[in-house]
C-alpha cells in the first residue's frame, strides 16, 4: 500500500473541503477501495473517512419512496422490513452480492462507486486503459470471458460489478449528491457511464461530489419482480450475467415493464425500447423471447464472452417468467425455477 | 521498539480488554491484532476479502478483519476466537465444531466460528439452506462444509428449541 494521510471528517463540510486536495479520495466501508490500494491500483495521497458522519439510515419519503443512506450498510438495507415490503427486488439484489461479512460493512455509495472487477485493471504489470489511460486494453484479445457485451468501446470492455446497481436501476432510483457548490439529483441511468474513449471515468460523479443518499420511488411491482443471478458458483462469486426484472400486471396484461442486466456491460443496462416492446402483451414466453431478443440485437462478443449473448437472452426470458408468476428467484437455496 | 512516525493513536476494546494503541493509517485490524496483539488466532488467507479467515466481530458484527484499515475503528469493541471461550468453557459453537468433525487443517475454523456467531447474531438463517448460504464468505480448502454446517444447525436448532 502506498503512504497517505488519514482525515477523519466529523460534519459534510469538513469532508468536503479534506476531498479538495488533488489525490484525495473518500472512505465508506473500505471494501473495494482499501483492497485497490494492496494492488497499488488505487493510490490516494490522502484517505477522508466519511464513515462518521450521519448519513446512514433509512427513511420514508412522502410519495411512498424510501430514501437510502450513503453509509447504510448494505445488509441493513436487505434486511430491512421496509426494504423488504417496498422494494423486495433491491433486497434481493443485495443478497445475490457478496458475503455476509462484506455486506456488513459495504455501504450505498461505495457499492455505486465499487469499480471493475476486470483482472488487466487489478494487475499495474499490464496495460489497461481504465487504469493508465492510452495505455491499451489487453482484455480486447485476451482473456474476456467476464467481459462486456453491451455498450463497449475499443478503449475498454469491462463490466460494472455490482448487483445492487442493477436493482436500482431498474427501480429508477436517484442518488442525491452534494459539493461545495451545493446539490444535485443525478437518476440512476445518467449516474454510471459507458467507456467511450474515457474509460477510466466510470461515473458522472464529480471529484468534489460526495454521495449522501438515493431515493427509492414508491414501489410499483408488487410481487412481479425477479432478480437472476448466473455466475460460476452458486454464492460468493461476481455475475456472469444477472437480471433485475420487474412488471406491472392489469386484467392479465403488461402494462409496464423494466428489465435491467448486470455483467454485460460498463453500466446497468437497460434498454427501454425493448421494454416498450413488452407493454399491451400478455406477460408470456413469446413476448419476452421477443424483448430479450431486442435487448441482445446489438450484443457483441470478443471470444471469451460470446457464451454470454445466448446466457443473457435466456436470463431475461426467466427472470421475466419468474415476475410474471410472482416467484421471484431465490437467493437461499439457488434453485432456478 | 520503531514506531512508525506517522502512527496515531486509537483506542479499542478487545476481548473485553480496554487497549491503547497506535498504528499507521494504512495497518489493516487483522495486521495489528496479529503483529501487535499477537492474537493470531485470525488468519490471513487471502488478504483481499475473498476468504473469511480473517472474520472477526465489531461492535457485534462479522466483518473481515482484512479490508479494514484500523484507525477507522477507533472506539470500536472487537472479539476475535481468543475471546468466545469463558473460563474454561468453549462457547457453544467451539464445542459443536470439535463434536461435529468441523475441520481438517483448522486454518479456516476461526473465521468460520466468527462468523457462524455472526450468523446466529444477526437471525436470518431459518433453515440448512440459510446457513450454507449465510456461511459463503468463509472458504474450506479441506472442503469441511458439510459437517460446518451440521456444527451450526445443531447450536441454531438447540437455540430455537430453548426459545420455543
Ligand atoms: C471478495 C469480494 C466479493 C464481492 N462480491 C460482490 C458481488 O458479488 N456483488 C457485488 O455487487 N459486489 C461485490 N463485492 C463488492 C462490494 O459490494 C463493494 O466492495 C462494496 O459495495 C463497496 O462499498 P464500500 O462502502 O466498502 O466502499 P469503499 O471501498 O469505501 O469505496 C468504494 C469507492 O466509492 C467511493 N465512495 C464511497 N462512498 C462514497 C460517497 N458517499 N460519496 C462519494 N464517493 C464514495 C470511494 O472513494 C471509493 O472510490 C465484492 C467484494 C469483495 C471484496
Ligand atoms: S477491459 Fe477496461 S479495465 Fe479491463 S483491461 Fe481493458 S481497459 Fe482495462
Ligand atoms: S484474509 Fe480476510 S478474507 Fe481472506
Ligand atoms: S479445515 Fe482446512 S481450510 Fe477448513
Amino acid at each position: 500500500m502506498n503512504r497517505f494521510s488519514y482525515v477523519r471528517a466529523t460534519s459534510l463540510d469538513e469532508a468536503l473541503s479534506a476531498l479538495a486536495v488533488p489525490g484525495a479520495a473518500i472512505l465508506a466501508g473500505g471494501t473495494n477501495l482499501v483492497d485497490l490500494m494492496k494492488y497499488d491500483v488505487a493510490k490516494p495521497a490522502r484517505l477522508v473517512d466519511i464513515s462518521r458522519l450521519p448519513l446512514g439510515g433509512i427513511t420514508a419519503l412522502d410519495d411512498g419512496g424510501l430514501r437510502l443512506g450513503a453509509l447504510t450498510p448494505n445488509a441493513d438495507t436487505a434486511y430491512d422490513a421496509r426494504i423488504q415490503a417496498r422494494a423486495p427486488l433491491l433486497a434481493s439484489a443485495i443478497l445475490a452480492g457478496a458475503s455476509a461479512q462484506l455486506r456488513n460493512v459495504a455501504t450505498t455509495g461505495g457499492n455505486l462507486l465499487q469499480r471493475t472487477r476486470c483482472a488487466y485493471f487489478y494487475d499495474p504489470c499490464m496495460p489497461c486503459n481504465k487504469r493508465e489511460p492510452g495505455s491499451g486494453c489487453p482484455a480486447i484479445g485476451g482473456v474476456n470471458r467476464m467481459h462486456a457485451i453491451l455498450g463497449t468501446s475499443e478503449a475498454c470492455i469491462a463490466v460494472h460489478p455490482s448487483d445492487m446497481c442493477v436493482a436500482l436501476a431498474a427501480l429508477d432510483a436517484r442518488i442525491n449528491v452534494e459539493s461545495p457548490g451545493g446539490a444535485r439529483v443525478i437518476p440512476i441511468a445518467e449516474f454510471h457511464r459507458l467507456p467511450g474513449d474515457q474509460p477510466q471515468t466510470d461515473s458522472t460523479l464529480g471529484a468534489d461530489e460526495i454521495i449522501t443518499s438515493v431515493d427509492l420511488p414508491a414501489d410499483r411491482f408488487g410481487p412481479h419482480h425477479s432478480y437472476l443471478k448466473l455466475r460460476d458458483r452458486l454464492s460468493y462469486a461476481f455475475a456472469l450475467v444477472s437480471v433485475a426484472a420487474g412488471l406491472r400486471l392489469e386484467d392479465g396484461v403488461i402494462v409496464e415493464a423494466r428489465i435491467a442486466l448486470g455483467g454485460v456491460a460498463h453500466k446497468p443496462w437497460r434498454d427501454r425500447e425493448a421494454e416498450a416492446l413488452l407493454v399491451g402483451s400478455a406477460p408470456d414466453r413469446e413476448a419476452f423471447d421477443h424483448a430479450a431478443r431486442a435487448i441482445l440485437a446489438p450484443a457483441v462478443g470478443r471470444g471469451g464472452n460470446d457464451y454470454k449473448i445466448e446466457l443473457a437472452r435466456r436470463a431475461v426470458v426467466r427472470a421475466l417468467s419468474q415476475a410474471a408468476a410472482g416467484a421471484p428467484q431465490s437467493q437461499s437455496d439457488k434453485k432456478v425455477r | 521498539m520503531y514506531e512508525d512516525p506517522s502512527a496515531i493513536a486509537l483506542h479499542l476494546t478487545v476481548n473485553g480488554e480496554a487497549r491503547d494503541l497506535r498504528a499507521a493509517p494504512w495497518v489493516t485490524l487483522l495486521d495489528l491484532l496479529r503483529e501487535t496483539l499477537k492474537l493470531t488466532g485470525s488468519k490471513k488467507g487471502c488478504d483481499h476479502g475473498q476468504c473469511g479467515a480473517c472474520t472477526v466481530m465489531i461492535d457485534g458484527r462479522r466483518v473481515n478483519s482484512c479490508l479494514v484499515l484500523a484507525v477507522t475503528r477507533d472506539g470500536a469493541e472487537v472479539v476475535t476466537i481468543e475471546g468466545l471461550a469463558e473460563g474454561g468453557t468453549l462457547h457453544p459453537l467451539q464445542q459443536a465444531f470439535i463434536d461435529h468433525d468441523a475441520l481438517q487443517c483448522g486454518y479456516c475454523t476461526p473465521g468460520q466460528i466468527c462468523s457462524a456467531v455472526g450468523l446466529l447474531a444477526e437471525g436470518n438463517a431459518h433453515c440448512r439452506d440459510d446457513v450454507r448460504e449465510l456461511m459463503s464468505g468463509n472458504l474450506c480448502r479441506c472442503g469441511a462444509y458439510t459437517h460446518i454446517v451440521d456444527a451450526i444447525e445443531m447450536v441454531r436448532l438447540g437455540a430455537v428449541e430453548a426459545a420455543a
